[in-house]
């Protein structure tokens, strides 16, 4: 198979400074008649974008590029699209390239719905009678059908973003370059973006793109690329590159948090957290929690004072606010008659994490007796939870699928076992009458 | 040295001559080229409460200030013609020429949002200005025959070569356009400096003198200004009596051809780097 993409040590170097965007020419006029021979490109004055870039993508491989902010995707994504040019290197593209840079370029709000898309379309390489032919598709996809004729600048954002990327949605390229368009609009059009990479994905296309949702990079990629300070930090399996980033960057997210210089919390304070840990079902910290995890939460404290009957708990959020659990000791019915001082710890131990992947943030509080509340530390430290094959059905179930999963099987046994002469509404009806049977 | 030896983006095989490359890529892209002079022209109409009225409106109130102040006051003379229509018909290319300079010397900036966000050859937006102008001129140009009717002039046979100063009048606003548009993304002096620039070249230019009025010797400096044999020429398709300023549109056209060129060869040096400055 040939290659789609061959990049041989491409690096992009930037002038600071002295490449302001309004220079005047008497500006630099001056400037020169100062020191016509000053060194302006000095290293303090440059940065270096991409470095010794190298590496090929074959057709039909679906690439995902990862890294820092700042590390150079986009200037990466904007050399390969042409766009920009590379200061040294070569290369090779070929095919019909789609770039997705932003979504909605060349929008302008005066014009209407459906002459934005003609213009959009156009922009981003397809022929009039393309558009033409793909124009009705395209805006139900959008789902703007009532609002085609009308000026986008009586559109909401999320329509225009709906608009933008059903446009593009249609390209038909040979390789698509896509710059971050996941990370905008709300949840629904997420799905809907992901669902497209799918489609892609399956049609065989090569498709490169940048983007912060591991959990879309490892579900969609063949093969991840981590750029970090403009060069290549790492190339190959989306699990090896993704969990060699998150080792690095992981940061707060799944290692221990340190809670006892915390800027925000409530309470009397004679006991407060100072600790979460995440530890496997034998003790060892966690590098990674994964849907379906057995696992336990070791939260640290440090008491003043002896504290009678306390109560520990905490709420569990999602990234969006929205409240998953909130559970204490009390809602278990647990007395704790009193807690010595000193520092100590109490343990929640998880038989299954019913967690999809996404992000949560934990708000723990410690209540009492003698005071009503002794700690309270909101969004305390945040965990992100990743794919796992948690059905045992070899897919890996993303956050699109809602905040948790429980164990569940399907049950094929009763399809077609009543025969064809039955209708539902029998079969409700004798399934009702089974169930008062059981119950006399 | 950085080589970018690419098939082209859109899965052809390139030759090798990159000039011919750089032709072959703004045919490929006409059809873009068209959206964005369609676009340019939609907005203009939109957004304008007169709408197809300005595209008179400028040259008339020109000619009528021209008239009064010019015509009657200072008695500047019109080889025979009624000043008015003298006048107007040298407005109509000038306001295209001075409109079109102004819009696409802005152009890349205007439109940085495409320039740093998707690949098209960059040329296409100052020549999407150059086409898109041409409607206003055949508005002011339709303005033109109904004076023409109104003082009874008939054109004669040398009506024919109206589209030939018409086509050299387009390629002089791109020549120079590609040049300012290029210019202005490093400089933006630019948009400060031009406005002055056509006011001067409006005086140099015989829109309200006729070439005749001036002494011999600075004739033939005016000559060196592509827009006097544009001018003049077009003068001389409308009017029979008049005779054609071979000479002058020779010059004329040798010097918007070496501008042509010169704006396309600076404009291609300095495309590499529209998306980092802009």
């Amino acid at each position: 198979m040939s290659d789609a993409i061959v990049v041989e040590k491409i690096s992009k170097k930037y002038k600071l400074g002295s490449l302001q965007r309004d220079t005047m020419l008497r500006e630099r006029l001056i400037s020169l008649l100062r020191s016509p021979f000053k060194d302006r490109s000095s290293p303090e004055n440059t940065l270096w974008a991409l470095r010794d870039v190298s590496f090929k993508v074959a057709q039909g491989e679906v690439v995902g590029i990862i890294g820092r902010n700042g590390a150079g995707k986009s200037t990466l994504l904007k050399v390969l699209s042409k766009i920009t040019y590379p200061t040294s290197g070569r290369m090779k593209v070929h095919g019909r390239v789609a770039s997705l840079l932003e979504v909605g370029t060349g929008f302008h709000e005066e014009l209407t719905g459906r002459e934005n898309i003609y213009m959009n379309g156009s922009i981003l390489g397809m022929k009039k009678d393309e558009v033409d032919s793909k124009l009705d598709s395209i805006v139900t996809y959008a789902g703007v059908e009532r609002f085609v004729d009308t000026p986008i600048k009586r559109y909401s954002s999320g329509m225009r973003l709906r608009l933008g990327f059903a446009v593009a949605a249609h390209l038909d390229p040979d390789l698509l370059i896509v710059d971050e368009v996941l990370a905008v609009g709300d949840a629904s059009f997420q799905r809907k973006c992901l669902n497209t990479m799918e489609e892609l994905q399956s049609g065989g296309r090569t498709v490169l793109f940048v983007s912060h949702n591991m959990a879309a990079v490892e579900n969609l990629c063949s093969r991840c690329i981590w750029i970090d300070a403009g060069q290549v930090q790492l190339d190959g399996s989306p699990r090896d590159v993704i969990g060699a980033y998150m080792q690095k960057f992981g940061g707060t997210v799944s290692r221990a948090a340190d809670l006892r210089s915390v800027a925000h919390r409530r309470g009397s304070g004679e006991i407060r957290y100072t600790g979460i840990e995440f530890l496997s079902a034998n003790g060892e910290p966690l590098a990674a929690i994964r849907s379906g995890d057995k696992l336990t939460v070791r939260f640290y404290y440090h008491a003043e004072k002896e504290i009678p009957f306390p109560s520990f708990g905490f709420r569990l959020y999602t990234e969006m606010g929205t409240l998953v659990t909130d559970t204490s000791t009390y809602h278990h019915s647990l007395d704790i008659p009193v807690v010595p001082l000193g520092d100590g710890h109490i343990d929640l131990d998880v038989e299954l994490l019913n967690l999809l992947p996404g992000r949560y943030s934990f708000s723990l509080w410690i209540t009492g007796s003698t005071s009503p509340v002794h700690d309270n530390v909101e969004h305390a430290t945040q965990i992100e939870v990743e794919l796992a094959n948690v059905y045992g059905s070899g897919k890996l179930l993303d956050s699109r699928l809602g905040i948790v999963y429980f164990p569940q099987r399907w049950n094929l046994d009763g399809i077609g076992a009543a025969g064809s002469a039955r209708s539902a509404e029998d079969e409700l009806q004798v399934g009702r009458a089974q169930a008062d049977g059981v119950k006399r | 040295m950085a080589t970018i030896a690419q098939s082209d983006l859109q899965g052809r095989e390139i030759t090798g001559n990159a000039t011919f490359e750089w032709v072959a890529e703004f045919w490929h892209y006409r059809e873009l080229l068209y959206f964005l002079a369609w676009r340019e022209v939609k907005l203009r109409y939109k957004q304008a409460a007169l709408g197809a009225a300005w595209a008179i409106i400028q040259p008339l109130f020109s000619m009528i200030i021209f008239t009064l102040f010019f015509g009657r006051l200072a008695g500047v003379p019109s080889d025979g013609i009624p000043y008015p229509l003298f006048s107007f018909c040298a407005l109509v290319p000038w306001t295209y020429f001075s409109g079109t300079l102004s819009l696409a010397g802005n152009s890349l900036v205007t439109n940085a949002n495409l320039v740093t966000k998707v690949y098209f050859p960059r040329v296409l937006l100052p020549a999407a200005t150059v086409i898109s102008g041409m409607l206003d001129f055949l508005i002011g140009s339709v303005f033109l025959v109904l004076m023409m009717i109104y003082y009874h002039v008939r054109p004669g046979w040398q009506l024919i070569f109206v589209p030939l100063f018409v086509l050299s009048m387009m390629l002089l606003a791109l020549g120079i356009s590609m040049f300012l548009a290029a210019f202005n993304v490093r400089y933006r002096d630019v948009k400060y400096a031009l406005p002055f620039i056509v006011q001067i070249w409006l005086f140099v230019t015989p829109i309200i003198y006729p070439v005749s009025y001036l002494p011999a010797k600075y004739q033939k400096i005016l000559a060196l200004n592509p827009m006097a044999g544009i001018v003049e020429g077009l003068r001389a398709c409308l009017f029979s009596a008049r005779q054609m300023p071979w000479k002058l549109a020779g010059i004329s056209w040798s010097v918007t051809l070496v501008l042509l060129i010169a704006g396309a060869v600076y404009f291609r040096k300095t495309e590499k780097s529209f998306a980092d400055i802009v």
